[in-house]
């Protein structure tokens, strides 16, 4: 997909997945990925690998975006409602909010559902197209 | 619980919640003003000024205590100013009571106010890409009521509850508010009313999710020995104020974050962070929820009002809507919740409302709640929580 992530370090746009960090002392997962000390209260590690996450996960809650939210958002023109979903990534026991793909509204969702991250255009800008993650739920991407 | 422990409430006061638009510092002067006259205690026999800041007035906000102590005439008095997002007021009651306490205050304003924008609240303004609250806002359009939504729809799905039963909270606190002179919304409405209303994150409400309001409130607080020897009666006192931090692994998606920390390899704590800060405040004044005659609960959506009866202990989880529907919550019941009429009714003003949840209470207690008393009310908690980790309760007793 053409463009440039709207922000670094939080996902990898070619490889269609969330940059997370893993630590080295006691081994929990953060995203986005964590520098400096550990968030673990008894760990003391100060070094984080930054991993891929699972690309896929379950739908822990949903909701939508039924009105503009204010900037720095950057809003399609005119406003299109869109929906937020918090999914659940097992392997690493965190749940990881995104937006859902347009095609995709709240009616849509439920609990439990699996889906899958993708590489979306978050909004185009004066120099093009900024990518983010999304969610899509894996039945339609198939 | 012997006096070392517990600080007196000598007056409490209020500017009218709404949008008035004027500056913030005239809410709290009026607040302050109302505490004092109450409390029969002189301005400049404050020897302590505790402010709850306000981030979205520039630098007289981020130094409410001082702004509020020259508004009202520079005494010399000590001066604190508390930033805790939500719990912001109960950070400065937390203040003021440490230093009367350790014998460094004998008597103490607590005062905040806000002057809000239109709308949805916004981060501060810049190009921030290191501040999560900007970047949930840039990357996800995630508001406030983005993370109620949330709540409200994982409810649904673990209890069972009903866009209904979500309704029926804002039903019951309008009933409440509209008896209430300091409330912004003072109208009764119906079930269908509120979910006509339009859509803003399924599955709340415009009418279920609480506005931004400008007011403030006001206390004046001393040692129980110098409210004794001024013959204050009927004698009412805060005997515990909780206002502790999260513990990792939190699993509850808060805002303003992207994920919730991870559950895969350090083993999760005994309680939710919502549970540990009324634990907390249970656990510091020697009392259990059977023990309450009322409560004012954060309701920042008519669902998170549920979460909280089940995080007080008033039931047991995913009884709320039951509780509920028993009447048990209404002014009249086992445990009015939101007497006042809650955030439903009065939207929030961020720093004073922390404040403003201890100000009903101490009127409920002194039996002054004119239009929506609770009959033999003598023990009051309030709960809350905000961004960032942020959350408190107070306990207040007569």
């Amino acid at each position: 997909m053409n463009g440039t992530a709207a922000v670094e370090g939080f996902f990898d746009p070619e490889r269609q997945a969330l940059l997370g960090s893993r630590c080295a002392g006691c081994g929990t997962y953060a995203f986005p990925a964590k520098q400096g000390l550990c968030p673990n209260p008894r760990c003391q590690s100060e070094t984080h690998e930054v991993v891929p996450l699972s690309r896929r996960g379950k739908v822990w809650s949903y909701t939508s975006a039924s009105y503009q939210p204010p900037p720095p958002y950057v809003p399609a023109d005119p406003f299109v409602p869109f929906a937020i979903v918090a999914v659940e990534l097992e392997a690493e026991g965190l749940v990881v909010l995104g937006q859902a793909v347009a095609s995709v509204t709240a009616e849509d969702l439920s609990v439990g559902l699996e889906m899958e991250v993708v590489t979306d255009v978050l909004f185009t800008g004066d120099d093009g197209p900024k990518l983010v993650w999304k969610f899509q739920p894996v039945e339609v991407a198939r | 619980m012997t006096d070392a422990k517990r600080i007196a409430v000598l007056g409490v006061g209020m500017h009218p919640w709404g949008k008035w638009g004027r500056n913030f510092v005239e809410y709290g002067v009026h607040a302050a003003r109302a505490a004092l006259a109450d409390a029969g205690v002189e301005w400049t026999q404050v020897d302590l000024v505790a402010g709850a800041d306000t981030i979205r007035n520039g630098y007289p906000g981020f130094i409410a205590g001082a702004t509020f102590a020259q508004a009202l005439g520079f005494t010399g008095a000590r001066v604190s100013s508390s930033y805790a997002a939500c719990a912001s007021g109960a950070q400065a009651i937390a203040n003021a009571r440490a230093q009367i306490l350790a014998g460094l205050s004998e008597v103490a304003l607590v005062v905040g106010a806000d002057t809000t924008p239109k709308g949805f609240f916004a981060p501060v303004g810049g190009n921030r890409t290191d501040d999560p609250d900007w970047l949930r806002f840039h990357l996800l359009g995630a508001t406030n009521p983005t993370y109620f939504g949330l709540y409200a729809r994982r409810r649904m799905e673990r209890f069972g509850s009903t866009s209904e039963d979500f309704a029926q909270v804002k039903v019951k606190n309008a009933r409440h508010g509209a008896a209430n002179p300091n409330a912004r919304y003072r109208k009764e409405v119906t079930i269908e009313e509120v979910l006509a209303s339009p859509m803003v994150a399924d599955p709340l409400h415009l009418q279920e999710i609480c506005a931004t309001s400008d007011g403030g409130a006001a206390l004046i607080l001393s040692s129980v020995e110098f409210a004794k020897a001024h013959g204050i009666q009927p004698l009412v006192t805060i005997d515990a104020v909780s206002t502790v931090t999260p513990v990792y692994p939190n699993t509850t998606i808060e805002m303003p974050n992207f994920a919730t920390d991870s559950s895969a390899t350090v083993a999760l704590p005994p309680r939710t962070f919502r549970e540990s800060i009324t634990a907390a405040v249970y656990e510091e004044a020697g009392i259990g929820p059977e023990d309450l005659s009322m409560a004012e609960v954060y309701d920042l959506s008519t669902a998170l009002e549920l979460d909280w009866y089940e995080d007080l202990g008033l039931c047991a989880e995913g009884e709320a809507e039951q509780l509920l529907r028993s009447g048990a919550t209404t002014i009249g019941g086992r445990i009015p919740v939101n007497p006042s009429g809650g955030l439903g009714s009065f939207g929030e003003a961020i720093p004073a409302q922390a404040i403003a949840q201890v100000v009903e209470a101490v009127l409920q207690l002194r039996e002054q709640a004119t239009g929506r008393q609770i009959a033999n009310a003598n023990v009051a908690i309030t709960a809350n929580q905000g961004l960032f980790g942020h959350g408190s309760s107070v306990l207040i007793r007569r």
